[in-house]
């Protein structure tokens, strides 16, 4: 009896000691694990950022991209906070300052932060006219393509629209080039939902009007998503494309199985890596084409921000560390998976000379880069569409009837 | 004569068609993970590889820094067999007290108490998630090794009562009566007489509660996310991302997360087979 | 019928069962009647200080949703098939496994295999078999000369959900037929040399003494697949995230969706309630089975 007396001492005291031991502030940062800064880059920039502060201690957590909206969601759903500082997307920013779940940092924006990063950047994490967080990682899908295939096939030029690209996709498959000459993203997931978003802006469409009313089944739209069943139908789509994300996407094209693909920027670097590609050297970028001669083009904005959680009881160090992590100085330095928020760096000779392709070509994209709606319901409005999507490129319904229906739905649930 | 040869040659046809069928999705997946890239994504399929090797196995048991989804990867496993094993330790210590209890014992009550933990055996997890987490906010406990052990034991616990009630049963009455006529009291009857001669019951259910313990994947998935309790199907699963499939370290990994499981249940094949029929088929 | 009971022996068994009664109703018993309660309130996460009481009105919801009768109807699809195709498959495999012939033991070790498997492995497995650019399956039919390109298998919602079906039935036959294996050693063989006497064929053996034998066999493990069929989540979630067109969402990733991605959790309480419903309607008949079997 009296060794468990001791034993339940020791443990008492150091259960105690452990209480009262009031070490530096720890700061849980979740993030995740693909595209932008790999997690090995984050790791080193919160070192960087403990040994400025030695009072602040980071700790951070990276799950799959699929499973982040989730568990930041069962994170907030206690009360307490889990993590200070999250990771969102801009599809999430509604949903999540609606729920009370991210802290207003309007007040700590300054003019100069306004003015280098630009409206665009600020569009991300803005919503009802607050700020709920730092932009962080500027995306959008991008148009690649095989420079040697197109060349085979007699082309000097990749399309400049989607009907362009239709042609040259046919000439392609007809000399027998590449059986399936273009691949995309159109599982039933989010990205499916990306890559309509950019055709449909690109045929001079639109998801939302300004009352939020769903518009995407209009004419524009159903143009869009005729056009995409079309090369479907026509075998110029590879039909594996209605069961891939962009990994799948990358995988076909890095394998010269695919002429033509919308991936993001990460696609860039890997596609020209030898190791991990077939046709590295030859995958170029350009302008997403469009649906019509008067749009220049058209795709969609992936980016994210980094916020503070509204529960953190580190709100301030939390920011301290977003801003460290944004800084120009480490954007800079960490430059190779993931471009500057700073207008003021794309400029910076000595990034260009690092990122010589990606950097113009982001300068030239970005502006017709489109977000999708920024509603507290968007995860289930965009499942509705994935669905609707998948029903058109199965043949179940007709493209006009998908969206028809997957507005109503939409319709019915939105508040 | 003739007939029974051609008897003999359809049974080790089918053995055979059997065997094939029950080996070679696993089969595929071990040669995919000492397949080289190359030969993962060539077309046709390569179904024996060119150059076979085992750096991935090697990448993710030895060199586990090197990325993060391998780094995790060993830490996942750490963390499901620190899991798995407490879950069962408790599961064990807790159901076999009460098992016995439905199995020998009389008491206002019995019938009802025990219908309700079989019940609660065949319940999903997701009639009890939310509140739970709300529960394990509130004390601090997400992402934590402890929740998780709680948590298992929603679904270990009635199991392992039900089948260690099976197993107890079969135990003859007259050994306990002796004891206690020997004078010894009840407990010790219990801890000197009836578990170690139901030892082999006591495995097979302490195989299960490992096993439903390093299978588990809805709580994993919603309750943690870091190296501090993520377990391997969480691991795994996340090999699969929005970015960087890559499905050589996904069959690796894979084979190995398959290795206990699959041991355990070779080498206490007649355990498995005794644990599911006392407590499936004689109740 | 009344029984006495001994005061030291009920003392005694509620000393063993405390413990175990502790925590299963901390971890069980109230998380349930809390999920009940939270079914009622209309409550969105996105909407925390929005949380009226609103009766049943979840449930009605989704007893007039389309998606919802769709996502039960191919629970009941995926459950019916598997379930069926696994006891069909298992008891044949039993009754072969029964032969005695050399090599029959180690294939008897084999068997289990599948079902050793984690569940998150094998659907990674089957998800990488049926892989629409690289997958073993394409490649097979392809060198057989069946198909001519490669397919997306995934690609069609009702196929998809086959190949799905495909997928459990290997992880989860082998429990069959482990449990079809231990009632059929029971079986004495002097049963069979009686019906070989009356001249019975090895078919009509089969319907005349090895089923009737088999049935209580059957049932529990026809009781215990449907309801882990019922819940059937994990291999969704690896395989197909209930796509192609939703030809996968069977009512537990509805459930999941609604709780998880769009933090209904009013909503996604009064389907988990349901699926529970459901499953206790089973767990009854089970243990109605179970006790029918005590008696005799």
């Amino acid at each position: 009896m009296k060794r468990f007396l001791i034993l339940g001492l020791v443990l008492g005291l150091l259960v105690f000691s452990s209480l009262v031991w009031a070490g530096p502030v720890t700061i849980n940062v979740i993030g995740m694990q693909q595209a932008a800064m790999t997690v090995d880059e984050m790791k080193q920039v919160a070192k960087e950022f403990e040994a400025k502060n030695p009072d602040i201690k980071v700790n951070l957590t990276f799950v799959g991209y699929d499973a982040l909206h989730d568990k930041i969601a069962t994170a907030m759903a206690g009360g307490a906070a889990a993590y200070d500082a999250i990771l969102v997307d801009d599809i999430w920013y509604a949903e999540f300052a609606e729920a009370g779940w991210l802290w207003d940092v309007t007040s700590k924006i300054t003019k100069e932060m306004k003015e280098d990063i630009g409206p665009a950047g600020w569009e991300i994490v803005t919503y009802k006219n607050k700020v709920w967080g730092m932009p962080w990682l500027l995306d959008a899908e991008y148009f690649y393509y095989n420079e040697e295939m197109l060349k085979k096939a007699g082309f000097s030029a990749p399309p400049k629209t989607w009907q362009e690209l239709e042609q040259q996709a046919k000439v392609m498959k007809t000399k027998g080039i590449v059986e399936y000459p273009i691949i995309w993203s159109w599982s039933q997931n989010e990205c499916s939902v990306c890559d309509f978003v950019a055709i449909l802006y690109g045929f001079g469409g639109k998801f939302f009007d300004e009352n939020n009313n769903p518009v995407f089944n209009d004419a524009h739209g159903v143009n869009a998503l005729s056009w995409m069943v079309k090369t479907l139908k026509e075998g110029i789509s590879n039909p594996a494309s209605t069961v891939s994300t962009e990994e799948e996407v990358r995988l076909t094209f890095s394998q010269g199985k695919a002429a033509y693909a919308l991936n993001w920027l990460y696609m860039y670097d890997l596609a020209n890596d030898p190791k991990e590609s077939k046709v590295a050297g030859k995958v170029k970028m350009s302008l997403v084409p469009s649906g019509s001669e008067d749009i220049v083009s058209s795709t969609i904005n992936g980016s994210m921000g980094y916020s503070v959680a509204a529960t953190s009881k580190h709100k301030e160090e939390a920011w301290k560390f977003i801003l460290y992590l944004t800084s120009k100085d480490v954007q800079k330095r960490y430059s190779a998976h993931m471009l500057p928020i700073w207008k003021s760096l794309a400029k910076d000779p000595e990034l260009v000379k690092l990122q010589p392709v990606t950097l113009p070509m982001f300068a030239k994209q970005w502006p017709y880069a489109h977000v999708r709606p920024k509603v507290p319901y968007y995860p289930e409005a965009s499942k509705i569409l994935q669905v609707a999507l998948q029903k058109a490129f199965t043949g179940k319904l007709s493209p006009k009837k998908a969206l028809d229906e997957a507005a109503k739905k939409i319709k019915a649930i939105q508040y | 004569m003739g007939k029974k040869l051609g008897f003999k040659i359809f049974i080790y046809t089918m053995m055979i068609v059997v065997g094939f069928i029950s080996l070679a999705p696993f089969l595929w997946l071990f040669i995919s993970s000492i397949s080289t890239n190359n030969d993962l994504l060539s077309v046709p399929t390569k179904f024996i590889p060119t150059h076979p090797t085992f750096h991935r196995y090697y990448e993710l048991l030895f060199q586990s820094g090197k990325t993060e989804s391998t780094k995790m990867f060993l830490v996942a496993m750490k963390n499901s067999l620190i899991v798995a094993t407490l879950v069962t330790i408790i599961t064990l210590t807790l159901a076999s007290l009460a098992a016995y209890a439905f199995a020998r014992l009389n008491f206002p009550g019995k019938t009802p108490i025990q219908l309700s933990i079989l019940a609660t055996r065949m319940l999903p997890a997701l009639s009890t998630i939310i509140p739970l987490y709300i529960f394990a906010k509130r004390f601090g406990l997400i992402d934590t090794k402890f929740i998780l052990i709680i948590l298992y034991l929603t679904f270990t616990l009635p199991f392992a009562i039900w089948m260690m009630i099976g197993f107890l049963q079969t135990i003859p009455k007259e050994l306990e009566e002796a004891a206690m006529i020997d004078g010894a009291t009840r407990m010790q009857t219990l801890l000197k007489v009836v578990f170690p001669l139901a030892a082999s019951g006591l495995t097979a259910t302490a195989i299960f509660a490992f096993m439903l313990s390093w299978d588990e994947f809805f709580f994993a998935l919603i309750f943690t996310s870091s190296y501090a309790a993520k377990t391997i199907p969480v691991a795994i699963s996340e090999f699969t991302g929005r970015h960087l499939i890559d499905y050589g370290m996904m069959c690796t990994g894979g084979v190995v997360a398959s290795i206990p499981p699959i041991l355990l249940t070779m080498w206490f094949r007649n355990y498995i087979v005794k644990g599911l029929t006392s407590g499936a088929v004689k109740g | 019928m009344w029984k006495v009971f001994r005061k030291e022996e009920v003392k005694f068994a509620y000393w063993l069962l405390i413990p175990t009664l502790v925590v299963l109703i901390l971890i069980i018993a109230y998380p349930i009647v809390d999920t009940f309660y939270l079914s009622l309130h209309r409550y969105y996460l996105t909407r925390p200080h929005f949380r009226p009481f609103i009766g049943f009105k979840n449930y009605l919801y989704f007893l007039q949703d389309e998606e919802f009768w769709a996502s039960i109807k191919r629970t009941l699809y995926f459950m019916s098939v598997s379930v069926a195709l696994e006891l069909v498959f298992g008891i044949l495999i039993a009754l072969l496994l029964m032969q005695k012939v050399k090599g029959m033991g180690l294939l008897k070790t084999l068997i289990i295999l599948p079902w050793a498997v984690p569940t998150i492995v094998n659907g990674a497995i089957w998800k990488w078999i049926y892989n629409a650019d690289y997958g073993a399956l394409n490649g097979l039919l392809y060198r057989l000369g069946i198909i001519s390109k490669y397919k997306a298998w995934l690609a069609d919602p009702f196929t998809a959900l086959n190949f799905v079906i495909i997928a459990d039935i290997w992880h989860t036959t082998p429990f069959v037929i482990i449990v079809m294996l231990a009632a059929l050693t029971t079986v004495p063989d002097s049963l069979y040399e009686a019906a070989k006497i009356d001249g019975a064929g090895a078919v009509r053996r089969f319907f005349s003494v090895t089923l009737p034998l088999l049935t209580p066999a059957i049932l529990v493990a026809l009781v215990i697949r449907t309801v882990e069929a019922f819940r059937v989540f994990d291999i969704i979630y690896v395989i197909t995230r209930g796509g192609p067109a939703n030809g996968t969402q069977v009512i537990a990733y509805q459930a999941y969706l609604e709780t998880f991605s769009y933090l209904h959790l009013g909503k996604g309480s009064a389907l988990s309630f349901i699926i529970s419903i459901f499953i206790m309607v089973l767990a009854v008949i089970y243990i109605k089975l179970l006790y029918n079997k005590v008696e005799y």
